[in-house]
């Protein structure tokens, strides 16, 4: 793979442990970089650096939620066709058809297998 | 089950977020009776969530289960199906306790079947607060007129948080705020530290800005029984408006005219002295002016590009990651003594339980990543972009083109490469002589360029990039380059080298014969094409810095100069060298390579010994005779050839140790006078290293009495 083909992966969660459980696992597909980013704020910071071509969040977060979040980047024209996946502990039923008519395209609730998630990361972005 | 490594992450954060709780439950504790602050109940209520996800996906489930027991007690609580009680708070004091119980079985790798029964009762418990009476269904927020764009991105907690504001009878409104993308958290703390004490910000909404890419837009979902002056008091640059279409919230009639131009209030009772002309300065969304120069203390833009200043602008967000490291060392220190004490009760001569071990461990590799964390985080604050430096290089030089008459391209690329502050400062001399030189001997007149067939305007270049733990620095120029003949003529005529030795001079010695003192003077620079004026002292900022300066140059395509700097000098990388027995460090950013030599390779030239690595015949320093140590004898050493600026020599050693990163501290009374050395470090194990000054090293060996030794 070259640097060209490159995906950038951003993972917004504000828990360390779960974090790098994430990121190493998706730093192990072939073709994929991992940004991090631990809480909402960050995330506004680090997104106007990078191209993503996928973005994982948590939806209970200190500073503002992935919600908010979320909204955020379906609304901004520069990064609405970014996929976006929730990645979050079960919470309450009605957070998470916010999360999904707000547009996100995949809901994942923790405890999850390291290597689900990394088989949809794989399939979005259309990796071998 | 998750691999121990993992396993030892989930301790340490399942311990943080337990810590939080404590905390937080510590204070409801203490005003019981009271209405509870919303966001102390939320904080308590994220961290039992956020627990329970985390044990999950560690696969800790009994600790997942009880934590999950809590979340439903204390959801129910911030959504104000059930009260804040005795009852209440007891369990959750007592479910905290237990959990931290858990934790430290899963952390010593014990199993707990003593805790069952307990766990069991404190689940029990907890369903039961949770079951609290259900919600009326009627929406009064459709009755206040919500936008439903702003609904639909809250969670239902926030949507439970203004409906309780609904309730109390308090106006809703929406407060805007623009700030810039680097520093908008700060920013918007502040915004929320003066909106607290007025009322309740519910939800935090950014959106983009379309055209704006460098600042974000905030919506602040606000519910506040003060008045709409008050609150835009509190302001300073944000607007206000409400929040409901229906239904107006309590409302006083707003003071005329444009609530933004108001100056911000002063917030605290100590006297102010008059208004000066920069107090708008203050305000959150006012850049700082420029301060314009009134007392004619205007400095000729060539006298020196230094800041006048030794201070460091510094984003907020690194120093509070300091404190923490700090509050978490503190925390690291209270569990060392606490072990130390339990130690010495045992008393000597008593073999000390193995948890005791275990503990000490953990708390050694919590103080190890601490310490890591805050290393990092001093040297980031330190850490400046060189584009300071160079926007200023590149004002001084269009002007300097402009008086030229020359025609130049100025080209600057690398202007995000971070440097330490002190570094950059340190730099900026040294290239602007460098570009002057450039732009004054190195760039041919149009029309000379016309006649060697080159474009007649010239490009002089100015490049950074990083590589590794080292910042490379490119000043280049499209010019006439140097003379090879005019250099060796001017050498020998200067008594700088003999004429033999020039001869001997591969084309790079020659070059490098240019940084010597008194190689040229300013009154030859002209003839020389060039070079020479303050390249000795260009030499000595660069050694100061640990610097390496090399130099490129065709007769005909132009003369490249290439500066290697450490990224930082505090903290340094060193390769620990052992000889006879004792350890010295020698600064990586100065060793080239490393080689192995026989002593039988070995020659003699004008009574100093050398080798010869790749063609080049560099000085063989043995370590030992320098510091007066007993020497071994052996059939080959190592050698680590070091360079700094133009200079390369081998120290030979007897064995190599590692590289290590250590900070350097300067020697103090007797130890100062060591010739070749700049100062000491500490090992892990608390010996005392010294640490090598190469530059001084060198200077020490080319002088002729040192060659005797």
């Amino acid at each position: 793979m070259g640097i060209l083909s490159t995906h950038k992966v951003l993972i917004v969660e504000d828990s360390r442990a779960t974090r790098e459980l994430l990121a190493a696992a998706l730093s192990g597909l072939d073709g994929v970089e991992v940004h991090t980013a631990v809480s909402g704020f960050e995330a506004l910071k680090v997104l106007p650096r990078h191209r993503f071509a996928l973005i994982i969040t948590d939806i209970n977060m200190p500073d503002i939620n992935g919600l908010e979040l979320i909204n955020f980047v379906k609304k901004n024209p520069h990064y609405k066709e970014t996929p976006l996946f929730v990645v979050t502990t079960e919470g309450r039923p009605q957070d998470r058809d916010r999360g999904l008519q707000l547009g996100a395209s995949e809901y994942v609730v923790k405890p999850f297998e390291v290597a689900d998630v990394s088989a949809l990361v794989r399939r979005y972005l259309k990796l071998r | 089950m998750a691999p121990p490594r993992a396993l030892e992450e989930f301790v340490t954060e399942a311990n943080e977020i337990l810590e939080t709780l404590s905390r937080e439950l510590f204070v409801l504790d203490q005003q019981r009776g009271k209405e509870p602050d919303p966001d102390r109940l939320n904080a308590v209520f994220r961290g039992a969530h956020s627990l329970k996800g985390l044990a999950a996906m560690f696969g800790v489930d009994r600790l997942s289960r009880l934590a999950h027991r809590a979340e439903d007690a204390l959801d129910a609580l911030r959504l104000g199906k059930v009260p804040l009680d005795d009852r209440m708070i007891d369990t959750l004091i007592e479910t905290l306790d237990m959990l931290q119980a858990m934790l430290a079985r899963v952390s010593a790798g014990t199993s707990a079947p003593d805790l069952e029964v307990g766990a069991d009762h404190l689940q029990d418990r907890l369903a039961e607060l949770a079951k609290g009476r259900s919600l009326p269904a009627g929406d009064l927020l459709e009755q206040v007129g919500i936008d439903p764009q702003i609904r639909a991105v809250f969670t239902e907690y926030e949507e439970h948080r203004l409906r309780e504001n609904v309730k109390k009878g308090v106006g809703l409104w929406k407060v805007r705020a623009v700030f810039g993308l680097d520093d908008f958290d700060t920013k918007l703390a502040a915004l929320n530290a003066r909106l607290k004490p007025l009322g309740e910000v519910v939800s935090t909404l950014p959106s983009s800005r379309p055209g704006d890419e460098a600042s974000i837009a905030f919506d602040l979902v606000f519910g506040s029984g003060q008045s709409k002056s008050a609150i835009e008091a509190a302001l300073d640059g944000a607007t206000l408006s409400t929040l409901t279409t229906r239904e107006g919230p309590v409302e006083v009639t707003p003071p005329p005219g444009p609530a933004l131009s108001l100056p911000p209030q002063p917030r605290s009772p100590v006297p102010r002295p008059a208004p000066r002309w920069d107090d708008v300065s203050g305000s959150g969304l006012t850049p700082l002016a420029e301060p314009t120069s009134t007392s004619g203390l205007r400095l000729s833009p060539e006298s020196s590009l230094r800041s006048l200043t030794q201070t460091v602008r510094v984003d907020i967000g690194r120093l509070d990651a300091l404190m923490n490291s700090i509050g978490e060392l503190l925390l690291i220190r209270s569990n060392i003594n606490r072990l130390a004490e339990s130690a010495r009760q045992v008393g000597s001569g008593v073999a000390l339980p193995k948890l005791w071990g275990q503990e000490l461990q953990r708390e050694a590799r919590a103080l190890e990543r601490k310490l890591d964390e805050l290393q990092k985080g001093v040297l980031d604050v330190r850490m400046v972009p060189l584009g300071q430096v160079f926007d200023k290089l590149t004002r001084l030089m269009r002007r300097l083109v402009r008086e030229s008459g020359k025609d130049v391209d100025f080209a600057v690329s690398g202007g995000d490469v971070e440097l330490d502050k002190l570094i950059v400062e340190e730099l900026s001399d040294p290239l602007m002589h460098l570009l002057r030189n450039a732009l004054d001997h190195g760039i041919e007149p149009p029309e000379v360029r016309r006649l060697h067939h080159k474009p007649s305007r010239g490009t002089i270049r100015l490049k950074a990039r990083e590589q590794g733990n080292q910042v490379q620095l490119e000043v280049g120029d499209d010019g006439g380059g140097m003379d090879e003949s005019r250099i060796r003529q001017v050498a020998v005529e200067r008594g700088v080298a003999t004429e033999e030795q020039t001869r001997e001079m591969d084309r790079r010695d020659l070059l490098n014969l240019v940084f010597l003192p008194g190689f040229s003077t300013r009154e030859d620079v002209s003839e020389l094409s060039g070079r020479g004026v303050g390249l000795d002292v260009v030499k000595t900022n660069l050694a100061r810095l640990s610097g390496l300066i090399d130099i490129d140059s065709r007769r005909g395509d132009g003369t490249t100069f290439t500066l290697t700097l450490p990224l930082t000098l505090a903290i340094i990388r060193a390769l620990m060298v052992s000889v006879s027995g004792r350890t010295y460090a020698v600064p990586l950013s100065a060793v080239m390579e490393i080689a192995s030599v026989r002593h039988a390779d070995l020659q003699t030239i004008e009574r100093r010994e050398v080798f010869e690595v790749r063609g080049q015949t560099l000085p063989f320093v043995r370590l030992a005779r320098v510091f007066r140590l007993p020497e071994v004898e052996r059939e080959r050493s190592f050698v680590v050839l070091v360079g700094l600026a133009q200079q390369r020599i081998g120290l030979a050693v007897d064995e190599l140790i590692g590289q290590e990163d250590i900070v350097t501290k300067p020697l103090s009374g007797r130890l100062r006078a060591i010739p070749g050395v700049s100062g000491a470090t500490e090992l892990g194990d608390r010996r005392a290293v010294l640490v090598l000054d190469i530059g001084a090293l060198m200077e020490e060996l080319s002088r002729p009495q040192a060659a005797a030794s």
